[in-house]
């Protein structure tokens, strides 16, 4: 019974940073109907950067910031320079813009950091707490997604600009009509999911170690949380990327090998596909014509 | 006094074909001007040509703006609301959101304006919290009217308001249209299939048939012209 719940409870810290990529994939799904192949690379690059200024003395929690605000404008700038004149293109090809996007980050890291492991710091101690059921790690990444997802919460439901980019995304045609900047908000959006990816980037790291290809497992779980969620619902991709966080964990535990971990992403999919083709909250839109 | 809109000689194209060919139309200040003709004469188009949703030519002066160039959503911080064909409402947000939507363009809270639209139009207040998509048709027409009041807009244009609606729904939208044009000094341009009753609200007509205005003048003088009774009034 205690290892179980150590299990659930390390799962859902691991759960925590899926929901955090998920959503920023959902958040651009919604935005511009595509899916964004290379929110991991982003994140990844993200991490770089965080590992850079803590490497040039600057403080954990500093650099954390910074970084955010640096993967914000990174993100716009990916929306206006490489995303934008694809808009109207078939979606195919946007979605070979994205894959090209996770190629240009990963060799990019790889020419400037190498491709050789990293240790990375963990903001947080790693002690046990309540015997040993969790650590002090797991509450840190958790409450930190949590911070992350009240924040974007209060700035979709409460700020106009939150308001304005789910008009945009919704109808733009409409949302032009009422003096809204769609192409803006696509940027901010994009700006926004790059933040987010930044900081799953920087909670798995200390787990992981940082070298460039460290985003591309938490990716595949990501994609598996979202599209259980319903890739269009923000709050079912985060409760997608926890369902991912702990079945893995538990499976990886008791079940196989934890070599076969990543089938078992592969197999939720399904699953969930089979059953509910539009995932757990996927479209709950009324409409009526 | 100068007309508040004018369009002179544009033409309107999808893709490559045109389907505007050159229309001139003036709107009064504060005045109730409407478009009449069959289906796919380009009324709509017309429309669209004022907001930039569609690619065109020839000069469109709104006041003293040059509208050639400006993007839509430039368009609509100039003054002009857009209730599009098929109302454009947003369906996933809530009612009370389409209206905060509706004053985007303005500065300061949009509280005051939001309590005159549920005076208008009550039972947009008790459906506050709903989702708009939720709403029935003659309820999401009155959601698209109230928010594009909501910007408190010089010029507002109107596309088939009575679509699919029944006639008492119809009626008293138009009546409520009229008495805000009267209480607001807002101008509008109607887009309208239901001719008689258009007619009978509007001062000034224009009558499009395959992208030429074909004929114009007073409400009064279309309504009583034999032709058009035939064609678009049935008797
Ligand atoms: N998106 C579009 N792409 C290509 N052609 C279009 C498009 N929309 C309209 N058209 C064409 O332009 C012409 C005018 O259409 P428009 O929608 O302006 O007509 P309308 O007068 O509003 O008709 P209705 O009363 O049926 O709404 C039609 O011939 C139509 O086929
Ligand atoms: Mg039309």
């Amino acid at each position: 019974m205690h290892q179980l719940l150590q299990q659930i409870f390390s799962g859902l810290a691991a759960g925590a940073i899926y929901a955090s990529l998920a959503l920023a994939l959902v958040m651009i799904y919604r935005a511009t109907n595509l899916v964004n192949f290379a929110q991991g690379e982003m994140a990844m690059f993200s991490t770089y950067i965080a590992w850079t200024l803590v490497n040039a003395g600057l403080p954990f929690w500093g650099a954390f910031l910074i970084t955010l605000a640096v993967s914000f404008l990174g993100g716009m700038a990916i929306e206006r320079i490489v995303i934008r004149p694809v808009e109207n293109a078939p979606i195919l090809a946007a979605v070979v813009v994205t894959i090209g996007l996770l190629l240009i980050f990963n060799s990019l890291a790889g020419w400037i950091y190498s491709y050789t492991l990293q240790e990375f710091p963990s903001p947080f101690p790693d002690r046990p707490l309540f015997g040993a059921l969790m650590t002090t790690r797991d509450i840190g990444v958790i409450a930190v997604t949590l911070v992350v997802l009240a924040v974007l919460f209060c700035f979709f439901r409460f700020t106009t600009t939150g308001l304005a980019m789910r008009a945009a995304a919704q109808n733009p045609e409409s949302a032009r009509l009422c003096g809204i900047h769609v192409g803006r908000m696509l940027a901010i959006g994009w700006g926004l999911a790059a933040a987010i990816g930044a900081v799953a980037g920087i909670m798995v790291a200390p787990a992981l170690f940082l070298d460039p290809n460290m985003m591309s497992g938490v990716l595949l779980y990501a994609f598996t949380g979202a599209l259980i969620g319903g890739i269009t619902s923000p709050v079912g991709a985060v409760i997608g990327g926890l369902i991912v966080g702990v079945t893995e964990n538990l499976v990886g535990t008791y079940l196989i090998a934890s070599q076969l971990k990543f089938t078992v992403a592969l197999i939720l999919i399904i699953l969930v596909l089979l059953f509910r083709p539009n995932g757990l909250f996927g479209t709950a839109i009324v409409r009526r014509v | 006094m100068t007309p508040i809109l004018q369009l002179r000689a544009v033409k309107a194209f999808y893709g490559q074909s045109e389907v505007l060919h050159g229309i001139d139309i003036a709107v009064e200040r504060g005045g109730m001007t409407v478009l009449l003709g069959a289906n796919g004469a380009g009324k709509t188009t017309a429309l669209r040509a004022i907001c930039g949703t569609v690619r065109r030519e020839g000069e469109i002066i709104f006041s003293e703006h040059r509208l050639n160039g400006r993007s839509t959503e430039q368009i609509a911080r100039l003054g002009i609301a857009h209730v599009p064909e098929g109302r454009g409402t947003f369906v996933g947000l809530t009612v009370e959101e389409n209206l905060r939507l509706g004053a985007y363009t303005c500065t300061g809270t949009p509280h005051e304006n939001m309590q005159r639209m549920y005076a208008y139009f009550p039972i947009l207040a008790e459906r506050r919290r709903q989702q708009a998509g939720a709403l029935s048709g003659g309820e999401q027409q009155m959601l698209a009217i109230a928010r594009a009041l909501m910007m408190s807009p010089q010029l507002l244009l109107l596309d088939e308001p009575s679509f699919g609606l029944a006639p008492l729904v119809v009626e008293s939208i138009f009546a409520l249209v009229e008495r805000i044009r009267r209480e607001h000094r807002v101008s509008v341009l109607l887009v309208e299939q239901n001719a008689s009753l258009a007619l009978e609200f509007a001062d000034r007509a224009y009558l499009i048939e395959t992208g030429y205005v074909v004929s114009s003048g007073s409400a009064k003088a279309l309504a009583d012209d034999p032709q058009i009774r035939r064609s678009y009034l049935g008797y």
